[in-house]
C-alpha cells in the first residue's frame, strides 16, 4: 500500500532487459517512445518559436470528434480511417481557429479555447450517445498506453513478417516529418521568425503555416495512441524549451531534440518500471526533471544570479 | 438590389430551417430508441423542478455559469484564455493526492488537494515568468503537461495499489452531474461569493491594470498582487466547477460566454453583466437539453450550447456579423457590376457618336471580355432594376444566334452619365492636380468612380473649373447634360 516503492537498481535497470522476450517487448516500447519524441520535438521547435505551444493541445483535443465519426462511419478500429478522421478534424480545428481570428474581434488565445473545447465537447457527447456499442476506451485516448505498443498486429509484406504496425506507422510519419523539415527548412525558418520578410521575398506564408499545422496534426494523431492527448503537449514543448537554455540557434535546438528524446524515453521507461505507473506520464515527468535541471544549470540561470546577489549584498 | 438581399436572406432562412428540421428528426430518432422515454414529460419534469436532483443540477449550472462568466470576462480581456485550460489540467495531481489522503472519494479533501495544486500551478507560472525568458504560451504548456503527467502517474499508481472506491475520480475528467452533491453546490456558492466580492472591491483597479498596466502602476495600484489574485480566483472557479463539466471543459465555460459578450459590449460593467447572463443561460439551457435526451452528458452539452450561442451571435449580429458583412459585400459587388455595365453601355453609345441607342450584347462581350452567359446575366440584372430594356436584335448576323439588344432607360442613362463623369473627372483631377501621367490614371479612377459622392464630385468640378474633356480628350458629361436627360440628342 505504499505510494513510492523501494528503489532497487537491479530491478529497475536490469530486470527489463533480462530475458529475450522482455528485451524484444521493451525494445519496441523504447523505439516507439523515441519516434514519438523525435517527431513531436522537431515540429515542436517551430511551434514554440511561433508562440503556438498550446496549439498542440488544441489540436489533440480537437481530433476527438474526427476519431469518433470515423469509427461510426467505418465501424472498425482500423488505423487508416481513424488516422484520416483525426487528421481531417485536426485540420478543421486549426482552420476554424485561423478563421475566427481573422474574421471576428476574438483574439488568438480565446479563439483557440473556443474552438478546441467545442470540438472536444462534441466528441464527448458523441461518445456518450454511442455507449453500448462503442468500445472506444476514453482512458486510452486521454492517457495513452505506450507499454501496449507491442500488442499491435504485425504487418506481413509478401509473406514476410516485417514487424509491428504501430511502429511502422509512427516511423513513417517521423520520417516524413524529418525529411520535409530538412527539405523546406529555410522556408519554414523564415516564415516562423519573420512573416513579413517571408511575404516580401515571395514565400507563400499562409500555405506554409497550414502545412506546418498539417504536420502537427499528423504527428499528434500518430503519437496519440501511445502518449495520449495531453502528454503530446509535453513532447512538443519540452525538448525545444530545454535546449533553448543552452543554444540560441535553431539548428542546434533541432539537433538537441534527438539526445533529449533518448533521455526522455529511457528515463521515463525506467522511472515507470520503478514506480509501476504509466510510461507516458513517466516520460513527461522525466522531461520536467530535465527542464528543471537545465533551468538551474544553464549559463545565465537565476540560481547563479541569486548566488551572485548574495555575494554582493550592497549592490 | 433590395430584392436580391431579401432573396439571399430567404435562402438562408430556408437553409437554416432544413438544418434544424433535420437535426430535430435526428433527435427524434435518438429519443425514439429509448423505450418509455418521452421528452415532453421530461421537459415537464424539468420545469416543475420537483425533483431534488434536477433542482440541484440546474442550480449548480446556474451558479457555475454566473461565476465563470464573471471571471471569464477578465480572462478574455487579459488574454488569459489558455490559462484556465492550464489550471484545469494542473489540479489533477491535487485531486489524486487528496484522494490518497482521504482514502476514498471525499469531496472536501479532493477540493483542498485541487486548490493546493492549482495554487502551486499558479506559482510555477508566475515564477517562470519572473525568472526566465520563456514565452507565456510555452510556460503554460510546460506547467500543464508537467502537472498533468504527475497527476496521471499518481492516478495509475492508485489503480495499481488497488484502492477500492476510485471510480469516482473519472468524473473529474469529464464531469459527472449525477454525482453532484450539496457540498459541491456550497463550493460553487462560495466561489461565486469570493469572485463577486473581489470584483466589487477592486473593480476600478482591475479596470486600470487590465487596460493600461503602466498607468495603473504609476498611480500606485499593486498590479502583481491583483494579477495573482485573479489567477487564484480562476483556479477557485475551475475547481468548484470540476464536478459539473470536468477538467477539460471548464476552460470552455471560462472563455466562451465572455467571448460572446465581447462581441457586442463596449463597457466593462455591461460586459460583466452580459457574460454572466450568457454563462447562466448556457448552463440552464445545457442542463435542460441534456435532461431531454438519454445518455446526454450535461457538461459537454452545456459547452455545446454556449458555443452555438457564440457562433449564432457571431453570424447574425447586426452590422458587424459575418452574415451581414457578406450580404453587404454582395450588394456592393452587384452595384459595382451594374455600374460597370452602364459605363460600358455609355462608351459604346459614345463610340457610335451618340447616334444609335441600341447596344448589342456582342459589343459588350467584346469590350468587357466576358462570356455570353455572363453578359446575359448582367443585362438581366440591368433590366430587372429598371435601368435598361432589352429586346432581340432586329438585324441578326447570318450565322449567329439572335442577339440581345440593350437600350438604356432615361434613369439608366442618367446613372451611366454620372458614373462616366466620376471616372473622367477623377482622371483629370489626378493628371492636373496630382501630376500623374495620363496613362497611369485609369486603374485608380476605375476604383474610385463607384464611391465618389455627389458632394466630392462638385468640389472636384469647381477645383478644375468645370472642365469639358478628360485627359484622353473624351467628353465629360456635365450636370446639365445629365439633367436634360440625354446627351445623344443635345450633341
Amino acid at each position: 500500500m505504499n505510494l513510492i516503492p523501494k528503489f532497487d537498481p537491479v530491478r529497475v535497470f536490469l530486470e527489463p532487459w533480462s530475458t529475450p522476450e522482455l528485451i524484444s517487448w521493451n525494445s519496441q516500447v523504447i523505439l516507439m517512445g523515441l519516434l514519438v519524441c523525435w517527431a513531436s520535438g522537431m515540429i515542436g521547435s517551430f511551434i514554440v518559436v511561433r508562440r503556438m505551444a498550446l496549439m498542440g493541445d488544441a489540436i489533440s483535443h480537437g481530433i476527438l470528434p474526427g476519431v469518433i465519426i470515423a469509427f461510426l462511419a467505418f465501424g472498425s478500429l482500423d488505423v487508416g480511417p481513424m488516422l484520416l478522421g483525426a487528421c481531417l478534424a485536426g485540420l478543421a480545428c486549426s482552420f476554424s481557429i485561423e478563421w475566427l481570428q481573422q474574421n471576428s474581434p476574438i483574439k488568438k488565445d480565446a479563439s483557440m479555447a473556443i474552438v478546441f473545447t467545442s470540438f472536444f465537447a462534441l466528441g464527448v457527447t458523441l461518445i456518450n450517445l454511442q455507449t453500448g456499442h462503442l468500445d472506444l476506451d476514453t482512458d486510452c485516448v486521454l492517457y495513452g498506453e505506450i507499454g501496449l505498443t507491442p500488442l499491435a498486429p504485425n504487418i506481413t509484406l509478401a509473406g514476410n513478417n516485417v514487424g509491428n504496425r504501430s511502429l511502422w506507422v509512427m516511423g513513417l510519419i517521423c520520417l516524413i516529418i524529418v525529411s520535409l523539415i530538412c527539405l523546406f527548412y529555410r522556408q519554414i525558418l523564415v516564415t516562423s521568425f519573420d512573416a513579413t520578410l517571408a511575404h516580401s521575398i515571395g514565400l507563400p506564408v499562409k500555405s506554409i503555416q497550414q502545412f506546418l499545422m498539417l504536420l502537427l496534426a499528423l504527428s499528434t494523431v500518430a503519437s496519440l495512441e501511445s502518449v495520449g492527448v495531453i502528454l503530446v503537449v509535453a513532447m512538443l514543448v519540452f525538448p525545444s524549451v530545454t535546449a533553448s537554455f543552452f543554444f540560441s540557434r535553431l539548428p542546434s535546438i533541432l539537433v538537441c531534440t534527438f539526445p533529449l528524446g533518448i533521455a526522455y524515453t529511457f528515463g521515463g521507461f525506467h522511472l515507470a518500471y520503478w514506480l509501476d505507473c504509466s510510461i507516458a506520464a513517466a516520460m513527461a515527468i522525466t522531461a520536467t526533471v530535465c527542464f528543471i535541471a537545465a533551468l538551474g544549470l544553464c549559463p545565465n540561470s537565476f540560481l547563479w544570479k541569486i548566488v551572485a546577489h548574495k555575494k554582493s549584498p550592497h549592490n | 438590389m433590395d430584392s436580391r438581399i431579401t432573396k439571399g436572406i430567404k435562402n438562408w432562412i430556408i437553409y437554416l430551417g432544413i438544418l434544424s428540421a433535420s437535426s430535430l428528426l435526428l433527435d427524434a430518432k435518438q429519443i425514439g430508441s429509448g423505450e418509455e422515454f418521452n421528452w415532453l414529460t421530461q421537459a415537464e419534469r424539468f420545469f416543475e423542478m420537483k425533483d431534488p436532483s434536477v433542482r440541484r443540477v440546474a442550480l449548480g449550472a446556474l451558479l457555475m455559469g454566473i461565476s465563470c462568466g464573471l471571471i471569464g470576462s477578465f480572462v478574455v480581456t487579459r488574454r488569459l484564455s489558455l490559462f484556465g485550460d492550464t489550471l484545469s489540467h494542473a489540479v489533477l495531481p491535487g485531486v489524486a493526492i487528496g484522494f490518497i489522503w482521504a482514502g476514498e472519494k471525499d469531496n472536501f479533501s479532493l477540493m483542498i488537494g485541487a486548490g493546493l495544486a492549482g495554487f502551486a500551478g499558479v506559482c510555477c507560472i508566475s515564477l517562470l515568468r519572473k525568472f526566465t525568458k520563456i514565452h507565456q504560451d510555452s510556460s503554460l504548456g510546460i506547467v500543464l503537461s508537467a502537472f498533468y503527467a504527475i497527476g496521471i502517474c499518481l492516478l495509475t499508481r492508485i489503480q495499481k495499489i488497488g484502492y477500492s472506491n476510485q471510480s469516482g475520480l473519472d468524473s473529474f475528467i469529464f464531469g459527472q452531474v449525477s454525482a453532484l452533491s450539496s457540498d459541491d453546490l456550497i463550493g460553487l456558492l462560495i466561489a461565486l461569493g469570493f469572485i463577486g466580492i473581489f470584483i466589487v472591491l477592486n473593480f476600478r483597479q482591475l479596470l486600470a491594470t487590465g487596460f493600461d498596466p503602466q498607468f495603473s502602476k504609476s498611480i500606485g495600484i499593486p498590479n502583481d498582487f491583483l494579477q495573482f489574485g485573479l489567477w487564484v480566483l480562476i483556479a477557485f472557479c475551475v475547481i468548484s466547477s470540476l464536478q459539473l463539466v470536468g477538467v477539460i471543459l471548464v476552460s470552455a465555460m471560462l472563455v466562451i460566454p465572455a467571448a460572446t459578450a465581447s462581441l457586442f459590449s463596449k463597457r466593462m460593467k455591461e460586459y460583466l453583466l452580459l457574460s454572466s447572463l450568457l454563462g447562466a443561460g448556457a448552463g440552464l439551457g445545457g442542463t435542460f437539453l441534456s435532461f431531454l435526451g438519454k445518455n446526454l452528458p450535461a457538461g459537454p452539452i452545456i459547452v455545446l450550447v454556449s458555443s452555438s450561442i457564440f457562433f449564432l451571435i457571431l453570424f447574425l449580429r447586426p452590422e458587424k456579423g459575418v452574415l451581414f458583412r457578406w450580404l453587404n459585400a454582395r450588394s456592393v459587388q452587384s452595384r459595382i457590376a451594374i455600374e460597370n455595365m452602364l459605363k460600358t453601355a455609355f462608351q459604346i453609345v459614345e463610340q457610335n457618336g451618340f447616334e444609335d441607342n441600341e447596344i448589342s450584347s456582342l459589343e459588350i462581350m467584346k469590350r468587357r471580355g466576358l462570356s455570353r452567359a455572363e453578359v446575359e446575366k448582367e443585362i438581366e440584372n440591368l433590366a430587372h432594376s429598371g435601368l435598361a430594356t432589352k429586346n432581340l436584335s432586329s438585324n441578326p448576323a447570318a450565322n449567329l444566334p439572335p442577339q440581345t439588344v440593350l437600350t438604356l432607360t432615361p434613369k439608366g442613362w442618367e446613372y451611366a452619365c454620372r458614373i462616366v463623369r466620376n471616372h473622367r473627372l477623377w482622371e483629370l483631377y489626378l493628371t492636373d492636380e496630382a501630376h500623374y501621367e495620363p496613362d497611369h490614371v485609369h486603374d485608380d479612377a476605375e476604383k474610385i468612380e463607384h464611391v465618389l459622392g455627389e458632394e466630392t464630385v462638385r468640389q472636384i468640378e469647381r477645383l478644375l473649373k468645370n472642365p469639358k474633356t478628360d485627359p484622353h480628350g473624351k467628353l465629360i458629361p456635365s450636370i446639365t447634360d445629365i439633367h436634360q436627360g440625354s446627351l445623344s440628342r443635345s450633341t
